[in-house]
C-alpha cells in the first residue's frame, strides 16, 4: 500500500504531464468504451427484436427500411400494403404465421402500432396491469412508454398524425389504456400497442366523407407492413422471390439487411477503432516518454532508495505503480467519458426514446477497457521500469 | 566496526584501486579524505555492500562482505548502513514526515510514526514534519536528511561530502551534528571528503574521547 501511496506522490509531483497522460490515455479508451456499448446495444436489439421474424412484407421500396420502420421502430416505412394481398400470404403453404402491423400515429412521439395479440406473444410480453384490449380504441402500453408519460389503467389521449409528434390530432377518436405491459427490454417496451382495427377506425373517421366513402374504404383496407413466420426454414429459398415476382409486395429478410446494416457500420467503426488505436498508441508512448524522464530526473534519489536499503524490484515496483495509477485514472474517466458519448449520441440521433442507444450500460465487454488501460500503462512503464531497476548506485556516489 | 586488509577493487573497464588497510572499533570516526577520483565513492560503496570488493578482505560491523548475495546485502544494508548523501536528495514530492517514511518503506520496515518523530526530534526539526524540501533553509534540509539516515538506528553512518559548499560557519555545525549525533547512536562514522577542514572541525577533545582514524587515499 505505501508503494501506492508513495507512487502517487510521485505521479502528481508533475501535474501537467501526469494530467496530460490520464487525459491521452482516456480519450483513447473512451473510443473504445463508446465502441463496445454502441456494438452491444445495437446487436442486443437487432438479437431481441428480430428474433422469430423470419420475413418482413410491405410495400415496395428500401428493403432495410422496411425493417428499420416495422421492426425495430426506428424509421419511417415506404407505404402500405393492401389487407387482402396480406391476407392471401397468410394462407400460402410456407407460412406459420402472419403479424399485421399498421403505423401512422404516434402519442407523444411513441408510436401507436395497430396490431394482433400475437405481436404480444412474439415478444413473451407479460402483462404487469390490466389485460390485453378486446375491442377497437383500447391500448396497452409498453413499459417505458407508461413510465414516461405516467399514464396509467383508465388513462385516455387522442393520437397525432404522423411518426413524430407535431401532428393534427385525432381528436374525436379517444384511446383508453385497459394493460400496461411489463418490462421485456424489447421494441414494445417503447410502443402503444392496439387493434388493427383501431388505426382503421381513426383514419376512416377522419377521412370518409360519408358511408359510401367509408364502405370503399372498408373494402380497400390497409395495412403498413406484415411479420412472416415461416413454417419451415427452407422457405426461405422460394418465399421471398414468390412475394418480390409475383405480388406488389416486397419481403425483406432481416436477418440480411441486419448484416448489409452492420456492414455499413463497420466502415465508420472501423474508422473509429483506428483512431482509437492511434490514440492509445500515443498515449503509450506519451507515458513511456513520462516514465522514462521520471526516471532520468530522478535517478538520483532512486538511487538513494537503493543505498537506504531498497531491493532494486522494489523501486521498479515504484514506477510501475505510477503507470498502475495512470492506468487506473484513465480507465475511470476513460468509462465515463466513454458512457457520456454514448448518452450523447442517443441524445443527438433522439434515439433515447427508442433505446436503441443510450449511456449507464455495462456489457461485460467493457471489462477490457481496464484490461487494456493497464496494458498500454504497464507496458510503456516496463524500460522506464528496467531504467529505475537498474539505476547506479555508485553513479549517485560519484555525482554522476 | 570496520576492517579492511589488501581490499581492492577493479572496475569492468580495466581501473583497479587499492585501498590502504584499517581496522577502525565500533563508536570512533573514520575521516576517508583524498582529491576527486581517489576511489573515496567507491571505499563508501564497498562499506555499503553496493559492489563486491574484488580482493582482500572487508569486514563492517561484524559481517564479511563480498559473501553476500544482492538480496542479503539490500537487507543488511537497510539495517546496518545509515547514509548521509552530498546532495541530500530529499523526495521534493515528500513532506518531511513522508520522506522519513519512505526511508522505512525502502528498507521494508513497517512504517513506524513515533520513531520518525523521535529522529526528528533529536534532531532539533520535529516540527517541520509537514514541510516540503522547498520549504527547508539548507540547514534544516540537512539535519532531515541526517534524521533520515539514522531513522533505523544503524551501526555505521556513511556521510558523503557533508560540509561541501557550506561556509567555516556552517561546515563546523554539519560536523558537530554529525558527530554528535553518530555518538548518540553510539554508530561508526565515516565521512567521506576532499574538504581539507573537516578534520581540523574535529574538537582535539572528541579526538580523544571517541577514537578518531583518518584514511587518506590517492588517485591512483
Amino acid at each position: 500500500m505505501k508503494t501506492l501511496f508513495f507512487a502517487w506522490r510521485y505521479l502528481w509531483s508533475r501535474p501537467l504531464a501526469a494530467a496530460l497522460n490520464v487525459l491521452l490515455l482516456s480519450l483513447g479508451l473512451a473510443s473504445i468504451t463508446f465502441l463496445l456499448l454502441v456494438g452491444y446495444q445495437l446487436s442486443k436489439a437487432f438479437d431481441r427484436d428480430l428474433a422469430g421474424i423470419d420475413v418482413v412484407v410491405g410495400a415496395k421500396g428500401s428493403p432495410m427500411q422496411l425493417i428499420l420502420s416495422g421492426v425495430l421502430h426506428v424509421d419511417v416505412p415506404p407505404g402500405n400494403v393492401p389487407l387482402k394481398a396480406v391476407n392471401e400470404l397468410a394462407k400460402h403453404p410456407l407460412v406459420a404465421s402472419v403479424i399485421p402491423i399498421s403505423l401512422g400515429d404516434n402519442f407523444q412521439a411513441y408510436r401507436i402500432v395497430g396490431t394482433s395479440h400475437a405481436y404480444v406473444d412474439l415478444y413473451d410480453a407479460q402483462l404487469a396491469q390490466g389485460r390485453l384490449w378486446a375491442q377497437p380504441m383500447q391500448v396497452v402500453l409498453g413499459a417505458t412508454v407508461a413510465r414516461k408519460l405516467g399514464l396509467q389503467l383508465g388513462s385516455t389521449f387522442v393520437g397525432s398524425h404522423g411518426l413524430t409528434p407535431g401532428g393534427h390530432a385525432h381528436g374525436g377518436s379517444i384511446y383508453t389504456v385497459v394493460g400496461i405491459l411489463a418490462p421485456s427490454g424489447s421494441v414494445l417496451d417503447r410502443l402503444i400497442l392496439t387493434d388493427t382495427a383501431s388505426v382503421w377506425q381513426v383514419h376512416e373517421d377522419y377521412t370518409a366523407l360519408d358511408e359510401e366513402d367509408r364502405a370503399i374504404m372498408i373494402d380497400e383496407r390497409e395495412i403498413t407492413l406484415a411479420l412472416v413466420q415461416y413454417k419451415t426454414p427452407l422457405a426461405a429459398v422460394t418465399f421471398p422471390r414468390y412475394v418480390n415476382t409475383t405480388t406488389g409486395m416486397q419481403a425483406a429478410a432481416p436477418a440480411m439487411e441486419i448484416t448489409r446494416l452492420l456492414h455499413m457500420l463497420g466502415l465508420g467503426t472501423d474508422v473509429l477503432r483506428a483512431f482509437a488505436g492511434v490514440l492509445l498508441l500515443t498515449a503509450g508512448l506519451s507515458v513511456f516518454i513520462a516514465l522514462w524522464s521520471a526516471v532520468r530526473e530522478r535517478r538520483a534519489d532512486l538511487a538513494l532508495l537503493r543505498m537506504l536499503g531498497a531491493p532494486a524490484s522494489r523501486v521498479a515496483a515504484l514506477l510501475l505503480s505510477e503507470a498502475l495509477w495512470l492506468g487506473l485514472l484513465a480507465a475511470v474517466f476513460g468509462l465515463a467519458l466513454g458512457q457520456a458519448f454514448t448518452a450523447a449520441l442517443g441524445w443527438f440521433l433522439q434515439l433515447d426514446t427508442s433505446l436503441l442507444v443510450g449511456g449507464m450500460v455495462w456489457p461485460s465487454a467493457l471489462w477490457l477497457v481496464p484490461l487494456v488501460a493497464l496494458s498500454v500503462s504497464l507496458g510503456a512503464a516496463l524500460l522506464p521500469a528496467w531504467g529505475a531497476y537498474r539505476v547506479s548506485v555508485l553513479a549517485l556516489l560519484q555525482g554522476r | 566496526m570496520i576492517r579492511t586488509a589488501g581490499l581492492t577493487y577493479r572496475y569492468p573497464g580495466g581501473v583497479a584501486l587499492d585501498f590502504p588497510d584499517v581496522d577502525v572499533p565500533q563508536g570512533t570516526v573514520l575521516v576517508l579524505s583524498g582529491p576527486s577520483g581517489c576511489g573515496k565513492s567507491t571505499w563508501l560503496a564497498l562499506a555499503a555492500a553496493l559492489v563486491a570488493p574484488t580482493g582482500g578482505e572487508l569486514v563492517v560491523a561484524g559481517q564479511a562482505l563480498g559473501t553476500l548475495n544482492k538480496l542479503a546485502s539490500d537487507a543488511w544494508r537497510a539495517r546496518t548502513i545509515g547514509f548521509l548523501p552530498q546532495k541530500l536528495h530529499l523526495s521534493a514530492a515528500l513532506t518531511v514526515q513522508q520522506n522519513l517514511a519512505m526511508a522505512q518503506w525502502a528498507a521494508g520496515v513497517p512504517e513506524n510514526t513515533p520513531r520518525i518523530h523521535d529522529a526528528l526530534a533529536a534532531l532539533g526539526v520535529a516540527g517541520l514534519s509537514g514541510r516540503l524540501p522547498a520549504q527547508l533553509s539548507g540547514g534544516q534540509a540537512q539535519r532531515v536528511a541526517l534524521a533520515r539516515a539514522v531513522l533505523l538506528q544503524p551501526t555505521v553512518i556513511l556521510a558523503d561530502e557533508p560540509t561541501a559548499s557550506l561556509d567555516d560557519e556552517a561546515a563546523a555545525d554539519a560536523v558537530q551534528l554529525l558527530l554528535g549525533t553518530a555518538a548518540s547512536q553510539a554508530a561508526t562514522l565515516v565521512i567521506a571528503t576532499h574538504d581539507a577542514r573537516v578534520v581540523s572541525l574535529i574538537p582535539p577533545k572528541e579526538k580523544g574521547e571517541i577514537g578518531f582514524q583518518t584514511l587518506r587515499l590517492l588517485r591512483q
